[in-house]
């Protein structure tokens, strides 16, 4: 390949013209005018130096990401051509998997001394709430994430009503404890259960479907759940849901500030800290069993069968799998872990009602999955960062709502991330921020293999 | 597997012949059909122990359909298939697999994503890894091709060695009869020469018992003990390897007719 035949930067510039002009042209009806109610109706600012601002930043990004792609073209011209696909998996040994290595131990790390550093940094426990509580919520997606990953990543079902056992665990926790007084500990294996079981049941009506029929069905039983918790008043409360749902205790002592409680107990001046803290070491605690488990199982003869199961049903069939029974230990162990989730929730909330366990929830733990890479383990936890922590640091960032004006809410612009995000991860990793999978099992010092040049070959 | 087992292999599978006198696999009459439309239409074909038997027919003939029916996907509409005496044609397609029959299928279908060694270890998933190392070793030794490559991911490998794959990860399984659907498909002649002298070595050596559907006629006749026939879901014609290469009907329509078959010899 010829230099030369690398696009110019004329070339480069129209395109990123091209861009700029099919922003603009969608920046007009959507972002240009702003509708706020006036004294005679609805009156329609105009926000042009945005629509600039966003045309512009497109401009800036696509010229960067050619100039960046015509520079690895033409490094890429300077090394000849893999002649042989073996080549292409011998290039770039391993890079990808220092990368993971690195920031497991760094995520590992950072995950157990949170509420510590936090502390430090803030100046008290009081104050690093806001960071504890964020760490909290993350983790509560990392081990759904985790979950699901079994079910998608893992055996390669497409499941789109995930949060049905999100919803399941917590109202089964809600329920079991404001009913029969059951304390978190007793319910917290029984909403793990009680999930896995509607997982069957879910797994049993759904194992002839394939990909895109799969996906419409699971879509559906996670509204059926979220509508039958909505209608069925006597039991869920309907719309209104459950409150005032017991709080986690530490083992069997409460956290309050009498002197059976915790920090009488143990010698310490009462602070309401001290259950946050502990919530955030219990979902930490949880999400790292999802992971020790699904690790495990990796190695072990059902964990490949998912795997195979994933690459290849027939297949597996034929080298005598039980399908049938690996899907359905699939679904209901992504479920049970979704159930330990869902009763996290409840528990750490204290309040829960149908409207927590809608559809975004689901898009957002499957978007999760997907922009991790389908598998990897380091790579949906980094995603959960990025998916729930991303938004949280846009509401910390001064300088946007001086640009977006007062009262900007990153969050009601969640999904224009997601879409962002998704579209910036097909350009760039199309196949998620890890794309490596470690063989489960290696000879000698492990390798990756890495999927990043290599095209599937079926034929 | 060594040679002392092989004989002991061999010495039992003729006392079991002796004995029984009956086929393998026997299948009587079967009819397969997608929808409503038929795709194998009242097909008699047995498979002795010890043999190789193939299957040869154009493009659409419905072999692979016949390889397929005898794994249960998809199933028979009528006719019966019975292996080691055993009626399997009413049962799950992994329960058929637990039985000793692997198949290395039409197109492969290796797990790409997988290494070359994961495969292997699918393969030999049933008897959970208790002779995998000496099984590993022999499918090793009769594709070394594989054995430089464990660690690669099996999509990114050629077809021929995807193909090796295929058949050795069938082979893992220890099976009694080998069904092999096209390994011959879109090979370099001597790649198929490699992989048919590797067929040839499982029957003599190992006493395995093969069925091997081909449109390849020339190797698969020459190889064959017996071969049928197949044409529109019929079986027209069977008989010994040596009377169907002779045979001027399977001459003009499977060994001059434009398949190269017989100049690439
Ligand atoms: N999954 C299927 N659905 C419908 N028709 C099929 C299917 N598979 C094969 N057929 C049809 O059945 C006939 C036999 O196909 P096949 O067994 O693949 O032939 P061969 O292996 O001899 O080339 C062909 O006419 C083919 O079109
Ligand atoms: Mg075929």
């Amino acid at each position: 390949m010829a230099p030369a035949r690398s696009p110019g930067l004329p070339d480069i510039l129209r395109d990123a013209g091209l861009y700029a002009l099919v922003a603009f042209a969608l920046c007009v009806p959507v972002v240009s005018y702003r509708t706020e109610a006036g004294p005679a109706g609805l009156e329609l600012l105009p926000r042009w130096p945005l629509v600039g601002l966003l045309c512009a930043g497109i401009f800036v990004l696509r010229l960067a990401q050619r100039l960046v792609l015509a520079r690895r073209d033409a490094r890429r011209a300077l090394i000849p051509a893999p002649s042989q696909a073996t080549e292409a998996v011998h290039a770039e040994p391993a890079a990808g998997q220092t990368v993971s290595g690195f920031a497991l131990w760094a995520f590992l790390g950072l995950a157990l001394t949170l509420p510590v550093i936090a502390t430090l940094a803030s100046g008290g426990l009081g104050p690093a709430r806001y960071w504890i509580d964020l760490g909290i919520l993350i983790l509560t997606y990392v081990m759904l994430g985790w979950g699901l990953n079994i079910v998608v990543g893992l055996a390669g079902l497409l499941d789109l009503g995930y949060v049905a056992f999100y919803a399941v665990g917590a109202y089964t926790y809600a329920l079991l404890s404001t009913t029969f007084g059951l304390s978190f500990w007793v319910c917290l294996p029984l909403a793990g259960l009680f999930a896995g079981l509607w997982g069957m049941v879910l797994g049993f009506p759904v194992l002839r479907l394939r990909g895109d029929y799969l996906a419409i069905v699971t879509l559906a039983f996670g509204e059926i759940i979220r509508l039958v918790l909505i209608n069925w008043t006597d039991v869920t409360g309907g719309a209104a849901g459950i409150s005032s749902i017991p709080r986690a205790s530490f083992f069997g002592i409460p956290f309050t500030a009498d002197e059976d409680g915790f920090a009488a107990r143990f010698g310490l001046s009462f602070d309401s800290m001290h259950r946050v803290v502990f919530l955030y070491y219990l979902i930490l605690a949880l999400a790292l069993l999802t992971n020790l488990v699904t690790l495990r199982l990796r190695r072990l003869p059902i964990g490949r069968a998912w795997e195979a199961l994933r690459e290849d049903e027939i297949a597996c069939r034929s080298l005598g799998i039980d399908t049938t029974a690996t899907k359905l230990t699939a679904f209901a162990l992504g479920a049970a872990f979704g159930g330990f989730a869902g009763s996290f929730f409840a528990v750490r909330q204290g309040f829960i009602s149908p409207e927590s366990f809608n559809f975004l929830e689901s898009a957002i733990i499957l978007a999760i999955v997907v922009l991790g890479g389908m598998g990897s383990q380091i790579g949906v936890a980094i995603a959960a960062v990025a998916m729930v922590g991303g938004p949280e640091l846009l509401r910390n960032l001064g300088f946007l709502s001086a640009v977006f004006g007062e009262g900007f809410d990153p969050n009601e612009y969640r999904l224009l991330l997601f879409g962002l995000a998704m579209v910036t991860m097909m350009v760039w990793r199309p196949r998620g921020l890890i794309s490596e999978r470690q063989p489960s099992v290696s000879l000698g010092r492990a390798r990756g293999i890495s999927g990043a040049h290599v095209s599937e070959g079926h034929g | 597997m060594s040679v002392a087992g092989i004989n002991v292999l061999v010495e039992e599978t003729r006392a079991i012949q002796a004995r029984a006198g009956e086929p393998l696999l026997a299948i009587e009459d079967v009819s397969t059909y997608y929808g409503s439309v038929a795709a194998l239409r009242g097909v008699d074909l047995t498979v002795g122990r010890g043999e190789i038997v193939t299957l040869i027919g154009a493009n659409g003939a419905g072999k692979s359909t016949l390889m397929m029916t005898i794994f249960g996907a998809p199933r028979a509409r009528s006719g019966t298939i019975r292996y080691a005496g055993e009626d399997i044609t009413r049962l799950p397609t992994h329960r058929i697999a637990r039985l000793g029959l692997a198949q290395s299928p039409e197109g492969r279908r290796v797990f790409p994503r997988m290494s070359v060694f994961e495969n292997l270890q699918m393969g030999a998933s049933l008897h959970g890894g208790r002779w995998f190392a000496q099984d590993l070793e022999r499918v090793c030794a009769l594709f070394p091709r594989l054995k430089e490559r464990l660690q690669q991911r099996a999509g990114t490998m050629s077809g021929g060695e995807q193909q090796m794959l295929a058949i050795g990860r069938a082979l893992m399984s220890r099976p009694t009869l080998l069904l092999l659907d096209e390994p011959s498909l879109g090979l370099a002649p001597l790649v198929v020469k490699g992989i048919f002298d590797a067929i040839r070595d499982l029957n003599r050596q190992d006493g395995m018992t093969i069925f091997l559907v081909e449109q390849n006629a020339y190797h698969a006749l020459k190889l064959a003990h017996r071969g049928y026939v197949l044409v529109n879901g019929r079986v027209t014609m069977s008989g010994t390897g040596r009377q169907l290469l002779d045979d001027p009907a399977v001459k003009a329509a499977y060994l001059e007719g434009g398949h190269g078959a017989a100049t690439t010899a």
